[in-house]
C-alpha cells in the first residue's frame, strides 16, 4: 500500500510537469495577448507528431530532435498567429473573447484533421531503444525517458523565466502583460511582442508535445484535453507565475494519480474539473498568484 | 517644434476634440489647461500617436505624426507620462527606469540618463530594489516622470502629475519640472491645477469641450477674467 502511493505520487509528478510545461505556455500567451487560444492542445499535439515524424522517417533520438520540433513549432506559431490571432488582439474587449473562441475552435478542427489525415487515428508514440528502461528506488518505478522529460521541463521553464526576467525583451513582454498602453509608451512596439509572446507559448507547447510522445502517446484527438489541462493549471497557478504554473501542474498531476489509485481511473477528469472550479471559486487570483495586482 | 492643427479626434462615433490647434517651441514650458473631460489627456494621446486623429495635421519638428504608431513616436523624441502614471506595479523600480530607456536611441546611454534621472529625483535611488507596487503615491508619480525621461526625450508631454498629491508633494514635482525644463527638455503639461500651472509655464491654452477657447502666456491668463471665473474662485 505505502509502496503504491509513493508509485502514484512519482507518476503524478512526472506527468504534471508535462501539465506544468502545457499550461505555461497558454498562460504566456493569455497574459500577455489576453487571447485564450484553445487550439494549445492542438499545439501541443503537433509537438508530438514532429518528434514521432523526425523519429520515424529520419530514426533522430526524440531528445536529440527537440531543437528542430522547437522550430518546426514556431514556424506554426508565426502562421498562424499571423494569419489569425494579430486581427484579434485589435479587436475591442466584447468582440475579442467571443471572436478567439471561435477561431480557435475552428483553428483546433483543422488540426485535427489535418492530424487524422497525415497520421491517422491511431495511437503514435516513440519507442527508442531505451523506452522500456527504468530504475527502481525502494520498490519504486522511474521510467527513464519520463525522468529525463522532467528535467527537460524544468530546464526549458528555467530558460524562459530568465528570460523574462533577466532580458531587456524579457521586461518588455512583462510590461506588455501588465499594461500594453503603457507599454507602447515606453516606446515598445506591442505588435512585436505579442507575436514573440504567442511564438514562445507555441514552443513551449511543442516541447511539451514532444515530451508526450515520448513518455506517453499521441494521437488526433488529444488536443481538447491537453487544452483543458492547460487551462485548470493555468488557474490553478495564477497568471504571470512561472513557477506557480509548474508547481499547478504537479499538484494536478498528482491529485489526478491518486484519483485513480485510490477512487478508480474514471475520476481522474472530474477531479481535475472539481479542483478548477474550487480554486475560481475561492482562490481565483490561483494558488499561488498574488492577490492584488 | 510641435505643431497641432485644426485636430478633430473621437472615440468610435464620440468626437471629442474639435479643430483643436496647439503649438509649442523648442525649450518652452506650455501648460494646457481646462476641466474634467475637456479633451487633455485626448489631446495627449493623439499626440503620442495612442489616438489618431480623424482630421488635421500634426508634426514634430517638421515631420508629421499622422501615420506614425506609439513606439515610433517615442523613438523620434516624444515621451509621455500618462495619467495616473500607468507604472509597471508588478516590477521593480529598476526595470521600470529601464523599460524607460527601451528605444535603440535611449539604451545605449542608459546608465549615463540612469545617473541624471537619480540626481533629479534620489528616492528613486534608494527605492531602486523595490517593487514600484509598493511605492507611495508621490514616489509613483516620481517613477512615471523619471521612466519617461529615460528615453532622453526632446518633448515630454506630463498628464495632470500632481493629481491626488498632498499640496506639499505637488510644489515639489512641479519644482522638479521647472528643473528638467530647464535643463533643455521641453514639456507640454496638462493640468487641472491651474493656478500653479500656470505659474510655472511659459504659454498656456486652455481647452474646455474639446476646443481651445484661450492662450497666451501663464501671468496673462491668470488675469483672464473667464479663467479666474471658472477656475480661480
Ligand atoms: N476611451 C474613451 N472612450 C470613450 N470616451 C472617452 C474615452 N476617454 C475619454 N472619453 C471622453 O472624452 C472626453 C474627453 O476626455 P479626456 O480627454 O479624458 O478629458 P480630460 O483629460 O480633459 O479630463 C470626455 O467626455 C470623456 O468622457
Ligand atoms: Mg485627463
Amino acid at each position: 500500500m505505502h509502496v503504491m502511493l509513493v508509485q502514484s505520487l512519482v507518476f503524478g509528478i512526472l506527468v504534471g510537469a508535462l501539465y506544468g510545461l502545457a499550461a505555461v505556455g497558454l498562460s504566456l500567451v493569455f497574459g500577455v495577448t489576453k487571447l485564450l487560444n484553445v487550439a494549445h492542445g492542438e499545439l501541443l499535439m503537433f509537438g508530438g507528431y514532429a518528434t514521432f515524424w523526425i523519429f520515424t522517417l529520419y530514426g533522430v533520438d526524440p531528445f536529440l530532435a527537440l531543437p528542430v520540433t522547437m522550430i518546426f513549432l514556431i514556424l506554426i506559431g508565426v502562421i498562424v498567429y499571423g494569419l489569425l490571432f494579430a486581427r484579434m488582439v485589435k479587436l475591442s474587449e466584447e468582440t475579442k473573447i467571443q471572436n478567439t473562441l471561435l477561431v480557435g475552435f475552428g483553428l483546433s478542427l483543422i488540426l485535427q484533421n489535418l492530424a487524422l489525415r497525415l497520421w491517422t487515428a491511431d495511437d503514435r508514440g516513440v519507442t527508442t531503444a531505451y523506452s522500456g528502461w527504468a530504475f527502481t528506488l525502494l520498490g519504486v518505478r522511474f521510467p527513464i525517458v519520463r525522468v529525463a522529460s522532467l528535467g527537460i521541463a524544468l530546464a526549458a521553464l528555467g530558460a524562459l523565466h530568465l528570460f523574462l526576467q533577466k532580458t531587456y525583451t524579457g521586461k518588455a513582454i512583462r510590461a506588455t502583460a501588465e499594461d500594453w498602453e503603457a507599454a507602447s509608451l515606453m516606446g515598445i512596439d506591442i505588435h512585436r511582442i505579442y507575436l514573440l509572446a504567442f511564438v514562445l507559448g507555441t514552443a513551449m507547447a511543442g516541447i511539451a508535445g514532444a515530451l508526450v510522445s515520448v513518455g506517453y502517446s499521441i494521437e488526433p484527438n488529444m488536443g481538447l484535453e491537453w487544452t483543458l489541462i492547460a487551462l485548470i493549471v493555468m488557474v490553478l497557478g495564477g497568471l504571470g507565475s512561472i513557477m506557480g504554473t509548474f508547481v499547478g501542474g504537479i499538484v494536478l498531476g498528482v491529485t489526478q494519480a491518486l484519483t485513480s489509485c485510490f477512487i478508480g481511473g474514471t475520476y481522474r477528469e472530474v477531479v481535475g474539473l472539481l479542483i478548477f472550479l474550487l480554486v475560481l471559486i475561492f482562490r481565483p487570483q490561483g494558488l499561488f498568484g498574488a492577490k492584488e495586482r | 517644434m510641435l505643431k497641432l492643427e485644426r485636430i478633430n479626434a473621437a472615440y468610435k462615433d464620440l468626437q471629442v476634440l474639435w479643430d483643436v490647434s496647439i503649438e509649442v517651441n523648442e525649450g518652452e514650458l506650455v501648460t494646457l489647461v481646462g476641466p474634467n473631460g475637456a479633451g487633455k489627456t485626448t489631446t495627449l494621446k493623439v499626440i503620442s500617436g495612442l489616438l489618431k486623429p480623424t482630421s488635421g495635421s500634426i508634426s514634430f519638428q517638421g515631420r508629421s505624426l499622422r501615420k506614425e504608431s506609439a513606439h515610433k513616436i517615442v523613438e523620434l523624441g516624444i515621451s509621455q507620462v500618462p495619467e495616473g502614471g500607468k507604472i509597471f506595479t508588478g516590477m521593480s523600480v529598476l526595470e521600470n527606469l529601464e523599460l524607460g530607456a527601451f528605444v535603440a536611441r535611449a539604451r545605449q546611454d542608459k546608465d549615463r540618463t540612469l545617473k541624471w534621472v537619480y540626481e533629479i529625483f534620489p528616492r528613486l535611488e534608494e527605492r531602486k530594489n523595490q517593487r514600484a507596487g509598493t511605492l507611495s503615491g508621490g514616489e509613483r508619480q516620481m517613477l512615471a516622470i523619471g521612466r519617461a525621461l529615460m528615453s532622453k526625450p526632446k518633448l515630454l508631454l506630463l498628464d495632470e502629475p500632481s493629481f491626488g498629491l498632498a499640496p506639499i508633494l505637488v510644489d515639489q514635482i512641479f519644482d522638479m519640472i521647472t528643473e528638467i525644463n530647464r535643463q533643455g527638455v521641453t514639456v507640454l503639461l496638462v493640468e487641472q491645477n491651474v493656478r500653479a500651472a500656470l505659474e510655472l509655464a511659459h504659454r498656456a491654452y486652455v481647452i474646455e469641450n474639446g476646443r481651445i477657447v484661450g492662450q497666451g502666456a501663464g501671468e496673462d491668463l491668470l488675469s483672464f477674467e473667464s479663467v479666474r471665473r471658472a477656475y480661480l474662485g
